[in-house]
């Protein structure tokens, strides 16, 4: 089970937590085409490697955070703030 | 007969001033305290113990721990018999009863037996080649009823267990030598340390303690998962049976020793045959001779030092036979050293009576009397653990041994796990192939016997290379295949001598084959134990409303909705629930009722952005509610899907109190919190569960307000005065309280929501005033009928995960809104705009009588056939006198009217499709009239 | 081609059919004449079809390919060991008490080759149709499992519903509590799908393997896809450590490695891959007779015929491809075996394991074309592809050599996330088998 850093509560059990998959997918107008939405709903990058993903601390504060999370060894890289953009990276996560 | 208890003071673990008796295979077996019922059973001269599980071959205890692959034992009676219990692992007690596993009717007369006969029709995989036809079902019943090792217990297990969770610094796994050196030195240089040893005894225990680390013994670390955590099983015995450590460690030292690797000759799995190490702590621990004449079989120095040892507690050391050249190690005195050599037979079946032996270089042969083989092939570190953390391994070819090659953060492996052994107890030079050679074969004169590889599950050096020759090459097919490794020792005797054999057939190194993956757990865990006791309502709570000691006074008959306990109906005498709930929906339509509807979601949702954000959320609009008003929302997922609905009601320019269904109250809140803070981060909106602090009293029908009148509520919530679908604050009693005028069963209806611990005190008001009135309680089933007498929505019910606003008629308006609600665009796409979608329609019997089967069927004909729709809420209504029904129909609002066939497990019921409400269409009823 | 002979063997030809009288035979000679299950080729510069994926799904497609199409110019190329990925890490599962008509009829065609596959391949694959019973907690359960039964019915598979006592004399040690202690999910009914029931994953793996070798596939383990040919827009054939390979089309069958491949080719997947865990216990004696699922407690649970206790939960809880699960999930799972059968507390948990399992939003399979020319895919099988690995191959097998969707998949493309028509079955497959 692994353990998370709450940027609140400090570092807390796994069990605590829950993701809410890839973070920072925009979400289209209501103009978008049926793509376009589907793309938002469902298409993901998926990687086996670094992560960005949004957790919320459900037991606990219950905030929302981004994590950079690798998916095959679930070694956790940096915790961020949910509005801060993706740490080394460019503007989009 | 072999083993013999040595004379006192042999034994540093057992107590010989407190002897004891148990029963093993209905036979009694003399032990001390201290003695495993492995350890007394050799010291009882009991050679066989066991029969193997395929073959059934007699067995005798192999090792001297968790790796026993033997010696499985059922121990206890009835709810605490336990199947595939090590006897090496049983500490011998006055009174216990064990039982061979694998044997029927007993261990000398085991009919299974004859398996062993047909050895050569059941090599590996022999089950993919035969027994299909006619039909595997055939053979599946004699295959399952040969299968298993043991017996599980037929009754609840009455034990108690308990869990543990710690933090700590620094966990050591491993109390040997190595481990309690890293446990001295951290502790000493400051760091909080835990160290937990698997075995009942610490050798350093008073060091360890005075330095202060923190010691448990009988404590087994079964896995290492992410970020530091273990997990551990500790044997505690008394009222607790065993407890589960759940350890998170910044820093963790492995110190888990090595496991023998046993020599491969043929016949070496006769009782007698055993681990050089086991033999010589038979001798250290328990005072334990394993055979009156023993012949070490080594390929390792190690092999040396246990006739040594054995040779100074006195016991007779017949022979070494190495198959190396040299050795790094001195023989003792007077013990015959037979070099270069292998043991090519053993005489012998129920119990080792001899070998013969022969050179590797081909020769004579040359037998030895023996009753025990102590076999030293060589080590296997235990990587398990470091492996299960993502821990790498790499071969050293000198000692034939895989040890851990990588580092890993927060993790080191230390002493023989780490493939340091230390000047004193090193292995020297081993070969990873020690088998007799050909030549050393030939001079034995007839066909070998079988070389057992992995001794539990059957598997032979010839499986291996059947393996191997049918291209079950890769490490992991060989294991599958042969199954070799996947008993219940989980191959720490076998898997490296098996992957050695594979690498020998397939022109491959050790390290070309590699190893399996090493998984959790460890060494096999009770299931009770890792459950950490979380049995009934520790496995999941059921919720309890504030009121609900009142419920079960009114006789409630409890039933779980959604999570919580709450009435389904009131029986009264005679009465089943149907007939208590049709007279409890009359009495509501036609007097009075009270419901208590606690578990309804309730959130308040405050702030400046408050209006803007629900609007955001709820299909409907929720910024045009005047204050004191409420309205019906239907919450929608980003998939379009209803999810929820609820009455959204507004206290305030700023402030609104959200109802959800009593199932839906946490998603409610967390869908509103998660749109709130990864979306709409700049709206200024306070989301607020209040669920639980709010108790919901219902009152309901045409007398609801006459009996709130008479319980002294104020004038201003009368039905002239209030109108239906809105909220007041007003105080009773010196309570500030919040009433909702709505009707989830279509009379007059009042939601009184209070502070939770006054609703007890409101119910037993209403009911001491309402006696007058004719009030009775109303449980969910009532409200269930009367809501389907008026063709009322429940989410859940009508619902699945599939359908859409407009499916049940709610997509007007939307066109005409402003925001962009969650889910909207999915209502634009071409499935949502399918005219043969289903839609919730009313649906009656046409002989005015049979009630629809709630998941009954429609279809043009019998089934099979194409679906057309089914019914999802059906009751028989006792204000109409007739049953009414709700269903979803392919394009069921255009059908009105139309004969539809409803089948039910391949039973017709005419129907005629139907407008709702059944029952006062007008809404009439809602204003307390009539 | 690399042939594995033993020094000592004669030149008889090998022994290629099992039967009890081969095996017999075979005895007689200490098994030295059986031949290689499959042959372990080496990768050709060209094939008229390349198959990414050695499990499962993968095999079955180049059988297919082979036997119903006469297709055999076809290689599967798979990173590791076949059948190493999902294949052979399910709890062995086969059933089709689906909900809606598109999967009912998907999973039953799936079932109905399961019937017979042990003779197609001449490789027991011991599916033991000891039936698959659904637990119903609550009369909202009852309600829905009424809808689920009538459903199949319709659809034209087999369902029974039962009611409590039924249910016992099925599976006796389930937990029904008793007067002292009430159960905490009592147990008032259930439905049960008898023609479901449990397979033995490797052989079905192997199975397909030695049928699509015998029939001239190349089958080259230990050969990972690390890119893709292309030819303008179209594939062209893939990259490996071990050469280039063309193909005139390129199937990828690699379940949660999906996403991977065809990020490699350049498109996304609606698919996220998550840990799925299962574990066995401890081997005893016969305790349990059918396939049991409690969808309340998020766990089920069936007896293996070598005796162990199999047991399986829900998903992990977030995005992971290292192939083992959390604590915290197993123990629930144990917990849940722990309430349901309260007599088999005391076994031990022998073995856990995970797979990475390619999930979908409305749990349905892709099977089709993606947006690469050339280039199809068969994934989103999520928790339930083992029971699925004879349909996936044939209607994959169907749309390579014949470039048209089969009947049975047509529902199950990649457009349907564009215009909404899900076939969801997030009721029927509420927790994984």
């Amino acid at each position: 089970m692994v353990q998370l850093c709450c940027p609140w509560c400090g570092p807390r059990p796994g069990n605590e937590f829950s993701c809410g998959g890839t973070t920072g997918i925009a979400r289209p107008p209501l103009e978008c085409s049926d793509e376009e939405w589907a793309r938002y709903l469902f298409l993901r990058q998926n990687p086996k490697g670094e992560h960005a993903e949004r957790w919320r601390h459900g037991y606990g504060c219950g905030q929302w955070f981004n994590v950079l999370r690798d998916t095959v060894s679930h070694e956790v890289r940096a915790v961020y703030g949910i509005a801060e953009p993706r740490p080394g990276a460019g503007s989009s996560p | 007969m072999s083993g013999y208890r040595l004379a006192a003071p042999a034994g540093a673990w057992i107590d010989r001033n407190r002897p004891l008796r148990f029963s093993f295979d209905g036979r009694p077996v003399q032990g001390f305290a201290g003695d495993t019922v492995a350890s007394a059973l050799l010291a009882g001269g009991h050679a066989m113990v066991a029969r193997s599980t395929k073959l059934h071959r007699p067995r005798g205890v192999f090792a001297c721990g968790p790796e026993e692959p033997n010696a499985l034992l059922d121990v206890g009676l009835h709810g605490e018999r336990t199947p595939n219990t090590r006897a090496t692992e049983i500490d011998a007690a006055e009174g216990l009863v064990c039982r061979p596993g694998n044997a029927w009717p007993g261990l000398k007369l085991d009919i299974a037996a004859l398996n062993a006969r047909y050895a050569a029709l059941l090599p590996a995989g022999f089950y993919y080649k035969t027994f299909m036809k006619p039909h595997w079902h055939l053979y599946e019943p004699v295959i399952r009823a040969l299968a298993g090792t043991g017996r599980a217990a037929d009754a609840p297990d009455p034990a108690r267990y308990d869990a543990v969770s710690r933090q700590v610094e620094l966990l050591v796994i491993g109390g040997g030598a190595a481990g309690t050196q890293a446990a001295l030195d951290a502790a000493r240089a400051g760091a909080q340390v835990l160290l937990l040893e698997a075995s009942p005894q610490l050798a350093a225990a008073d060091a360890l303690r005075d330095a202060g680390v923190e010691c448990h013994t009988r404590c087994t670390v079964f896995g290492l998962y992410d970020h530091g955590l273990a997990a551990a099983a500790q044997g505690v015995g008394g009222a607790v049976r065993e407890r589960l450590w759940t350890i998170r460690a910044r820093r963790t030292i492995v110190a888990t020793g090595a496991f023998e690797r046993p020599m491969l000759f043929p016949d070496n799995d006769r009782p007698g045959v055993m681990l050089a190490g086991a033999v010589e702590q038979y001798a250290r621990r328990y005072g334990v001779a394993c055979g009156r004449r023993i012949v070490v079989a080594t390929a390792c120095d190690s092999g040396y030092r246990t006739a040594q040892a054995l040779v100074a507690a006195g016991i007779d050391v017949a022979a070494i036979v190495d198959a190396r050249e040299r050795s790094g190690a001195e023989a003792p005195a007077g013990v015959a050293v037979h070099r270069a050599s292998t043991i090519v037979a053993v005489a012998g079946k129920r119990a080792v009576q001899g070998v013969t032996i022969a050179p590797q270089a081909g020769g004579a042969r040359h037998e030895i009397e023996a009753d025990c083989i102590a076999s030293a092939g060589g080590w296997t570190p235990a990587v398990n653990l470091y492996s299960m953390a993502g821990g790498k391994l790499r071969w050293v070819a000198e000692s034939s041994m895989f040890v851990p090659a990588t580092e890993l953060p927060g993790i080191t492996t230390v002493g023989a796990c780490a493939g340091d052994f230390g000047a004193a107890h090193s292995p020297g030079v081993v070969p990873a192939d020690h088998r007799p050679s050909r030549a050393a074969l030939a001079s034995l004169g007839r066909k070998p016997g079988k070389v057992f590889v992995d001794l539990q599950a059957d598997v032979s050096a010839g499986d291996v290379a059947l393996a191997a020759r049918e291209g079950y090459r890769s490490v992991e097919h060989l294991k599958r295949y042969t199954t070799t490794g996947m008993a219940t020792d989980q191959g720490k005797t076998s898997n490296v001598n098996a992957l050695v054999l594979m690498g020998a057939q397939t022109k491959r190194t050790p390290d070309q084959v590699g190893t399996t993956r090493f998984r959790p757990p460890f060494k096999p865990v009770t299931l009770n134990t890792i459950a950490g006791g979380r049995s009934g309502e520790r496995f999941k709570p059921l919720k309890r409303m504030p009121g609900h000691a009142w419920h079960a006074a009114r006789g409630a008959a409890m039933e779980e909705f959604g999570g919580w306990l709450r009435p389904a109906a009131y029986p009264r005498a005679g009465e089943d629930l149907v007939t208590a709930a049709e007279r409890e929906a009359l009495q509501v339509r036609t007097e009075v009722g009270v419901f208590e509807g606690s578990p309804l979601g309730k959130i308040e949702v405050i702030g400046p952005d408050a209006a803007g954000f629900l609007d955001l959320m709820y299909v409907g609009t929720m910024s045009t509610l005047a204050v004191g008003g409420a309205r019906y929302g239907l919450l929608l997922n980003e998939n379009g899907v209803i999810f929820d609905d609820g009455i959204v009601g507004r206290l305030g320019p700023e402030h609104f109190l959200v109802n959800t269904t009593s199932g839906g109250a946490e998603r409610v809140a967390l869908a509103f919190e998660e749109w709130l803070q990864c979306e709409y981060g700049d709206h200024r909106v306070l989301v607020a569960p209040v669920t639980s602090a709010w108790g919901n009293v219902t009152v309901s029908g045409p007398k609801a307000w006459q009996l709130l009148q008479a319980a002294g509520f104020d004038a201003a919530l009368a039905p002239a005065a209030m109108k239906h679908m809105t909220l007041r604050e007003c105080s009773y009693g010196g309570v500030a309280m919040r009433v909702l005028r709505a009707s989830f069963c279509g009379e007059l209806g009042y939601e009184i929501n209070l502070p939770a611990p006054h609703t007890q005190a409101l119910l037993d008001r209403l009911w001491v005033v309402g006696q007058g009135l004719g009030v009775a309680p109303y449980g969910v089933e009532a409200l269930m009928i009367m809501r389907t007498e008026k063709g009322f929505l429940h989410v859940g019910g009508d619902t699945d995960g599939t359908t859409l606003p407009g499916d049940v008629g709610m997509d007007r308006g939307i066109a005409a809104k402003a925001a962009n609600f969650v889910g909207r665009r999915s209502l634009l796409r071409p499935a949502a705009r399918d005219p043969r979608r289903m839609q919730l329609v009313g649906l009656l019997p046409r002989d005015g009588r049979t009630r629809l089967p709630v998941g009954g069927h429609m279809a043009a004909s019998r089934p099979p056939a194409p679906i057309e729709g089914f019914v999802t809420s059906s009751h028989h209504s006792p204000v109409l006198g007739h049953p009414v029904a709700l269903g979803m129909l392919a394009n069921g609002r255009a059908r009105i009217g139309e004969a539809v066939t409803v089948w039910h497990l391949g039973r017709a019921i005419e129907a005629e499709v139907a407008k709702t409400p059944f029952y006062d269409p007008a809404g009439e009823r809602l204003h307390g009239l009539g | 081609m690399t042939a594995d002979r033993d020094a000592d063997r004669d030149a008889e030809p090998l022994r290629t059919r099992y039967s009890a009288w081969n095996l017999l035979a075979a005895s007689r000679r200490d098994h030295r004449d059986w031949a290689s299950a499959w042959r372990d080729a080496e990768p050709k510069a060209r094939y008229d079809v390349v198959i990414v994926g050695g499990g499962g799904h993968g095999l079955a497609t180049a059988y297919y390919l082979a036997k119903n199409h006469g297709v055999r110019d076809v290689c599967v190329l798979e990173a590791g060991w076949i059948g190493g990925g999902n294949t052979g890490r399910n709890t062995t599962i086969v059933r089709s008490n689906y909900l809606y008509p598109e999967s009912a009829r998907l999973y039953d065609f799936s079932l109905r080759q399961y019937e017979t596959l042990s003779r197609e391949l001449n490789f027991n694959i011991m599916f033991s149709q000891r039936g698959v019973l659904t637990l119903a907690h609550s009369r909202h359960d009852l309600d829905a499992q009424s809808r689920w039964a009538n459903a199949m019915l319709c659809n034209g598979i087999d369902a029974e519903l039962l009611d409590a006592n039924q249910v016992r004399a099925l599976e006796p040690r389930l937990n029904f509590g008793d007067a002292a202690r009430p159960a905490r999910f009592p147990i008032l009914g259930g439905f049960v799908q008898r023609r479901g029931g449990p397979a033995r994953h490797d052989a079905v793996a192997w199975g397909y393997a030695r049928g699509a070798s015998a029939l001239g596939v190349d089958i080259v383990q230990n050969c990972a896809v690390t890119g893709f040919l292309k030819q303008g827009a179209r594939v062209a054939g893939v990259a490996t450590p071990r050469g280039e390979i063309r193909a005139d089309k390129v199937a990828l069958a690699v379940a949660g490695h999906s996403s991977v491949l065809a990020g490699l080719a350049g498109f996304q997947l609606p698919v996220t891959s998550y840990a799925l865990q299962a574990m066995v216990s401890e081997p005893v004696k016969p305790v349990l007779n059918t396939v049991t699922l409690s969808p309340a407690l998020g766990a089920y649970w069936s007896q293996s015929d070598k005796g162990e206790v199999v047991i399986g939960g829900a998903l992990d809880h977030f995005p992971s491809y290292a192939q083992r699960g959390s604590f915290d999930v197993m123990q629930q799972v144990v917990a849940a075996t722990c309430e349901m059968f309260p007599s088999l507390g005391r076994l031990r948990l022998l073995r856990q394991w995970a797979g990475i399992v390619d999930v979908v939003a409305d749990s349905s399979p892709i099977i089709g074309a993606t947006p690469v020319p050339g280039l199809y895919i068969n994934c989103g099988w999520g928790t339930g592809g083992f029971k699925a690995i004879p349909v996936g191959g044939w209607t994959l097998a169907h749309q390579l050599a014949t470039g048209r969707v089969h009947d049975l998949a047509a529902p199950f493309q990649l457009e349907r996330f564009s215009s909404g028509r899900f076939v969801d079955e997030a009721a029927a497959a509420g927790i994984a088998h």
